[in-house]
């Protein structure tokens, strides 16, 4: 468990972070530009913060009061806080094997903490230990990297954007990679991304930072349906996270039916899923339409029974509409709607969402 | 074309004397090179003019620097020769210091260039990776620093075999022990009839010079498809 409480004057802002990082993994979340990068490079040491404490596991990593020398200041290569780079930076010089031994940690009576054949195996590196690192693809380079890091056997490992230069189908391989690594080798990762998908497939617990200081941080489900971090999550990403269960597989049409708190969620092209396996479930606001009435001749197969609860003015024109259909759900509808369909506090609705909008992400 | 014991004599001892130069060099150019790029510090900009004064200045101008603070009544010069019994005056190992003197800024700049254009971001990464600082500028910063430190190494060689003012102010012109080719080619073209002997070392230079340059070219060569991989 690691314990911070840092600050540091930035050019634009002033970034003020007080935090702590469970096990697990933890995804650090913010636009780009709100001091996420800064604020792990002041963890591992590579920046130094103004004021400010750092504990893992009841060690002090740095310490220091405003206008006074640091009392605590451990340099990088002490803090056992390992990096994944976005730009990999696997060293030229050496081969992927060189690489991978570079940091490779040895306890106390010579045998190494993390087994170098665990790592090579489980990130598929066999074929790739003689090559050098410009012979390898962003994807190859990538596991390289996460396979050095965990070598060096750091108490926190931290993935800066890991996944923001490969292509999709990658993203899918390395995404599951992590959660392997975490659960295998028990490593507390916190991840820095940008992309609401990383957030919803990986983490356990969540970090939202804006402008340099820390907006909420708490379990990821919870954090993320607070409808006052709705403009921080993404303008147009805002909406409900809930968890499911997959109960059916239509195979002919491609529809898998999810059970939640809601009901009975149809969603089309959930792959890799068994019967049984707990999902997350994504619904955006702006994928979701209101109604007085259920429908029968209408192609939206989700259809949920629901009382508003709120409005809130989101952006000009358009308000958003909370109803509790055993879950909260959030709609957002055009003012114009609001009022040919009369809606008010108390209203009975449907709240309907195309299959194929629908976010699910297996778990 | 063989060489008379004269010219062999010269040459080896040019030779030798450029030789040293860059061995005496090498580790404080890298460290004044790593310092200028790497470090801000009170008073830099003044450090590095210092440094850069031999290349602007006249070369008899350092040479009589030179004699001034290291000859026997020189400051250092008396010390070393009281303390140690050295004599760098009109020695070859003056000869070494002077061409030292006179190569050093081309070392540091070639090295420095090196040093900034080095990724930075790597270091960082083997010091997450748990290394210290000695461990990473041993095993990344300095293989990957090859390419500049050759570079640096023969432009330092190449500048003190031809070095000529400093040397005949400092150590002057005494056969077998200070007479360097570019000495011994003025020297012959004093004398009547020296001029012969004169074109077969001019030769012998140009033949010298090109052999550094073809070797560097070869290990830079091979230390840059080292640190790409291609080997």
């Amino acid at each position: 468990m690691l314990q911070a409480r840092l600050k540091k004057k930035l050019q634009n802002f002033t970034l003020e972070a007080s935090f702590t990082l469970p096990s697990g993994i933890t995804a650090l979340f913010g636009p780009s530009g709100s001091g996420k990068t800064m604020l792990v490079k002041l963890l591992g040491g590579l920046e130094q913060p103004d004021e400010g404490e750092i504990t893992l596991t009841s060690k002090s990593l740095y310490k220091k009061t405003v206008d006074r020398k640091a009392e605590v200041n451990l340099p990088s290569h002490k803090r056992s806080i390992g990096f994944v780079f976005q730009d990999h930076r696997l060293f030229p010089h050496m081969s992927v094997l060189g690489n991978l031994k570079y940091g490779i940690q040895k306890d106390s009576s010579g045998t190494n903490t993390v087994l170098i054949e665990d790592v090579i195996e489980l990130l598929d590196l066999t074929t790739l230990l003689h090559r050098k690192p410009k012979d390898l693809s962003g994807g190859e380079s990538q596991r390289v990297a996460i396979g050095r890091a965990l070598l060096s056997a750091p108490d926190i490992l931290i993935m800066d954007e890991p996944l923001s230069s490969l292509d999709r189908v990658r993203k899918e391989d390395i995404l599951r990679l992590i959660e392997r690594v975490r659960d295998q080798f028990d490593q507390t990762i916190l991840y820095i991304t940008h992309s609401m998908d990383e957030v919803l497939h990986l983490a356990d617990n969540l970090i939202l930072i804006d402008q340099g200081s820390i907006k909420a941080h708490g379990p990821l489900m919870e954090t993320l349906s607070r409808q006052d971090l709705f403009p921080l999550a993404g303008e147009m990403d805002a909406g409900t996270v809930f968890a499911g269960k997959v109960t059916s597989h239509d195979f002919d049409y491609n529809i898998t039916t999810i059970e939640s708190d809601a009901g009975p969620v149809f969603v089309t092209g959930v792959r890799q899923t068994k019967i049984g396996d707990n999902v997350r479930i994504r619904l955006r606001a702006r994928d979701i339409a209101l109604s007085t009435t259920k429908h029968s001749d209408i192609s939206m197969l989700n259809q949920f029974n629901g009382v508003i609860t709120e409005f809130r003015d989101h952006t000009p024109g358009v308000v958003l509409v909370t109803i509790d259909t055993g879950l909260t759900l959030f709609a957002a509808i055009t003012l114009k709607s609001k009022q040919a369909l009369e809606l008010e506090v108390g209203s009975d609705v449907w709240a309907l969402v195309k299959s194929v909008t629908v976010d699910s992400v297996e778990r | 074309m063989t060489l008379s014991a004269e010219e062999w004599e010269i040459i080896t001892l040019s030779v030798k004397i450029a030789t040293w130069c860059v061995l005496v060099s090498l580790i404080p150019a890298l460290f004044m090179a790593w310092l200028l790029a790497r470090r801000d510090f009170f008073g830099k900009s003044l450090l590095n003019a210092i440094i850069h004064l031999p290349m602007v200045v006249p070369p008899v101008v350092v040479g009589y620097f030179l004699l001034v603070v290291l000859g026997r009544r020189g400051v250092i010069g008396s010390w070393l020769y009281e303390q140690f019994d050295i004599t760098l005056i009109f020695t070859w190992k003056g000869a070494v210091i002077s061409a030292a003197v006179m190569s050093f800024p081309l070392m540091v700049r070639a090295i420095r260039s090196g040093i900034e254009g080095l990724d930075i971001r790597l270091e960082e990464a083997a010091q997450t990776l748990g290394r210290s600082p000695l461990y990473v500028f041993a095993t990344i910063t300095l293989p990957l620093l090859l390419p500049a430190l050759i570079s640096g190494v023969t432009l330092g060689f190449a500048r003190a075999l031809g070095e000529f003012g400093a040397t005949i102010t400092f150590v002057s012109n005494i056969p077998g022990e200070t007479r360097t080719l570019p000495i011994a080619i003025y020297s012959l073209l004093q004398i009547p009839g020296g001029q012969g002997m004169a074109e077969r070392l001019v030769i012998i230079s140009v033949l010298l010079s090109l052999l550094a340059i073809g070797l560097s070219e070869w290990l830079a060569r091979r230390s840059s498809n080292l640190q790409k991989g291609s080997v």
